[in-house]
């Protein structure tokens, strides 16, 4: 695939990421702060979203499988993990955190293990839309290609 | 000779250095070659002409006079949100010191033991403490306090950032002498402008800023619960410096900023 396709492919990928909700402005954002001089930053930002999130979620796991739930430390991980997704744009699981953080104010058991469900599956979606999309990236600019700018002039 | 020489006058154009030195480089190496005078002519004159270029170009938002960048200690203990922060702020052409906590960010000050600074303590100056709102430990509202009761360090304006736009704490953080509240996501023009702001308060010698006014009071030796509310949020901004009507506006503008389309229409090139 010529790179002229590849630009295209990842435009078009990307535009479907925004109007299907994964992400939000903040990643504009974010793309907007990459440049030469520093033209791994949104994979930076990423990967280190990737940790945060698996280690938050490993940790409300565990706090949700306690006899007596601790709402407070619970509220407390939700409320990094919705921290972090906001700051990189992941629009569903951030509010699928707000979600989950009115539960808890509830003490709510049943449905707090529900809200941790819907969580994870939103934070594995967006993983694996971001892994496609930085890929692509790295597909372009392997082949000699600009990373074209995400234009949202729809 | 003439490529090295543009290598040469380019570093010193960084440092502002003194022509002098760059021409009396020149004359050295053309003292021993059997070359005109015109020759070197030509190399001081081209010399002098980058010189100035590279300066008209150099420092992008700060003033020809301060070459010095501004330094900001940035406090967050979300790993994600530092990176990002430290980005932005780099981007604005600061110098950042990132720390994970309030108790880091007293120690990178020399604040922590309870134990004032000592004066001759400027190898590390800060001038701008950015920090998050909500940290375990300390949270940011708290820092603000011991950065604001710190004889040596009340000066530097200190900004919140929060994931929470709540009003009540955005009041608390303001009356305790914070400069601003950023409602997180932090975006490129939030930093910009506390940046601009910091340099147009600088530039104007730190007078007529509702931060300082207030740091005044308490000064004058007033109690500081009967100094008045911050009426920042509310009342016209017509009496202070020119920047704070952002400055005043930020919660609240934010608050409007909440449709995707206001963002992509912002964001758009």
């Amino acid at each position: 695939m010529e790179v002229g396709q590849m630009q295209r492919r990842l435009v078009d990928y990307t535009k479907t990421l925004f109007m299907e909700g994964f992400l939000d402005a903040q990643f504009l954002q974010l793309q907007q702060l990459q440049d030469e001089s520093n033209p791994d930053f949104v994979v930076e930002v990423v990967s280190l979203f990737f940790d945060d999130s698996e280690k938050l979620l490993n940790d409300l796991s565990m706090a949700l499988d306690q006899p007596n739930v601790d709402f407070k430390k619970v509220d407390a991980h939700v409320h990094q993990l919705k921290g972090s997704s906001s700051s990189i744009g992941a629009q569903r699981v951030k509010n699928a955190c707000i979600a989950f953080r009115n539960f808890c104010e509830e003490q709510n058991i049943d449905a707090t293990l529900r809200c941790l469900q819907q969580v994870k599956h939103e934070y594995y979606l967006v993983k694996n839309k971001l892994e496609t999309l930085l890929r692509l990236e790295q597909q372009i600019v392997a082949a000699g290609g600009s990373i074209p700018a995400t234009e949202m002039g729809f | 000779m003439k490529s090295k020489a543009k290598h040469y006058s380019r570093i010193k154009c960084q440092q502002w250095g003194s022509p002098v030195y760059y021409i009396s480089f020149l004359l050295f190496k053309t003292k021993f070659h059997p070359v005109s005078g015109i020759l070197l002519e030509m190399a001081v004159n081209g010399a002098v002409t980058w010189l100035r270029r590279a300066g008209e170009m150099d420092g992008y938002g700060l003033s020809a006079s301060d070459t010095e960048e501004v330094h900001v200690l940035a406090v967050d203990d979300s790993q994600v949100d530092r990176k990002v922060i430290e980005r932005l702020l780099k981007i604005t052409s600061c110098k950042v010191t990132a720390v994970d906590s309030g108790r880091r960010a007293l120690q990178f000050l020399g604040l922590d033991d309870e134990k004032e600074a000592s004066n001759g303590f400027d190898g590390l100056k800060v001038d701008l403490i950015i920090t998050d709102y909500c940290m375990p430990g300390m949270t940011g509202y708290e820092l603000l306090k011991k950065v604001k009761e710190s004889s040596v360090f009340r000066e530097i304006p200190v900004v919140i950032m929060s994931s929470e736009n709540v009003i009540t704490r955005i009041d608390r953080c303001l009356e305790e002498g914070a400069e601003d509240f950023i409602v997180k996501p932090v975006k490129l023009s939030d930093v910009k402008r506390i940046i601009d702001c910091m340099m147009t308060d600088l530039r104007e010698g730190g007078g007529g800023r509702r931060g300082i006014n207030k740091r005044k009071l308490r000064d004058d030796g007033e109690d500081r619960s009967s100094s008045s509310p911050p009426s920042t949020l509310s009342s016209s901004s017509s009496s202070t410096a020119p920047c704070s009507p952002t400055t005043v506006d930020s919660p609240t503008r934010r608050l409007k900023m909440t449709s995707f389309e206001e963002h992509v229409f912002s964001n758009k090139k």
